[in-house]
């Protein structure tokens, strides 16, 4: 028998025949577990990304084995690898076509910081052209610490309100990209 | 070897053209030599259209910045002699304020990249050429990347400020 573990059910009140929570926390729960990631690989670490969907680290088992190449079904932008500047309009058309919610995560030193190209070609972090929710750090990172900021993902998305769309925060930090 | 020597091809073109072209020497066998901008597209169309020395193949065209020089940049064509087996460099020398030169594309349709790489990271206007505008960088960008006056780093990078390093 495998041994099959179920996620602990969100705090709440509990009793004979009913059990309730509000919406914000068993709705997160459901996202947070089925996360559509779309991978935006350039390079090194796209490798490593294919390494973390293969069986040996598994990323199934985070409920995200099922990639989404259109951004329109994705929940989740995985930027792994160089962007040089002349991709930087296309990343960033690619994430104002995902629909919200959606989170982005910038796999690698290269997409979090332009790593090692300190170049006039390359875009010094993917964060110059779309907000990003959390950096993998790594040249490139090992598919644990993919999981690890996937893992990250699921916290946050887990523990933001339903419709973070709506939070003046979130809007700011969109018309600060200049995203409505 | 090739079936023509560098200096049975260096006699034939200063038969042509005499002091309009010079020689900059000849590392690892490659002839070199330099001429001006009146005279380039002169000195390619005898190399391509002479029927011995048949330099059909223009390999590539690029640039050069040498700013203590009077005249900084330099336009550098590399053509190929397929029958032949021969190679052979030319050198033109532009100043600084009228970075202009003849297009080659007249010559050879391959030459509109070329010239539109060295445009994008040179800045040298080639006159006549029917489209020339960036063609690996971004659009926008104002600068001339591969010359020595802008910097090779980009502005918008903070992780290597000084501060961070207790400097």
């Amino acid at each position: 028998m495998s041994d099959i573990q179920l996620v602990d059910a969100p705090a709440g009140v509990e009793g004979a025949g009913f059990f309730a929570t509000t919406a914000d926390k068993a709705i997160g729960l459901a996202r947070s577990y089925s996360l559509w990631p779309l991978p935006f690989a350039t390079s090194c670490c796209g490798i490593e990304f294919m390494a973390t969907m293969s069986p040996h680290y598994d990323l199934a088992r985070f409920g995200a084995e099922r990639l989404s190449f259109s951004p329109r079904q994705a929940d989740l932008l995985m930027v792994m690898g160089t962007i040089s500047k002349k991709m930087g309009p296309v990343l960033r058309q690619v994430y104002l076509q995902m629909a919200e919610p959606r989170w982005v995560m910038a796999v690698g030193a290269c997409a979090s910081s332009g790593g090692i190209f300190d170049t006039y070609s390359v875009l010094q972090g993917i964060d110059e052209v779309i907000p990003v929710d959390v950096y993998v750090p790594g040249c490139p990172p090992r598919p644990e610490a993919i999981i690890d900021g996937f893992m990250d993902i699921q916290k946050l998305v887990q523990s933001e309100t339903l419709r973070r769309r709506n939070e003046p925060q979130y809007q700011d930090l969109l018309a600060s990209y200049g995203i409505q | 070897m090739g079936k023509i020597s560098n200096e049975d091809l260096l006699k034939r073109i200063s038969d042509k053209f005499q002091d309009q072209v010079t020689v900059v020497g000849e590392p690892f066998g490659l002839l070199t030599l330099e001429t001006g901008r009146e005279q380039i597209i002169d000195v390619l169309t005898f190399l391509k259209e002479d029927p011995t020395l048949q330099f059909i193949f223009l390999t590539d065209i690029t640039a050069i910045h040498y700013p203590e020089q009077e005249n900084p940049i330099g336009v550098i064509y590399h053509l190929h002699s397929l029958v032949n087996n021969v190679r052979v460099r030319l050198k033109v020398f532009l100043p600084a304020g009228d970075v202009r030169i003849p297009t080659a594309t007249v010559l050879w349709n391959g030459a509109n990249w070329m010239e539109r790489e060295t445009y994008d990271f040179f800045g040298v206007v080639f006159d006549g050429h029917p489209d020339l505008r960036r063609i690996l960088n971004v659009d926008d960008m104002e600068a001339f990347p591969m010359r020595k006056e802008y910097p090779l780093e980009d502005p918008n990078r903070v992780d290597k400020k000084d501060y961070f390093f207790g400097r």
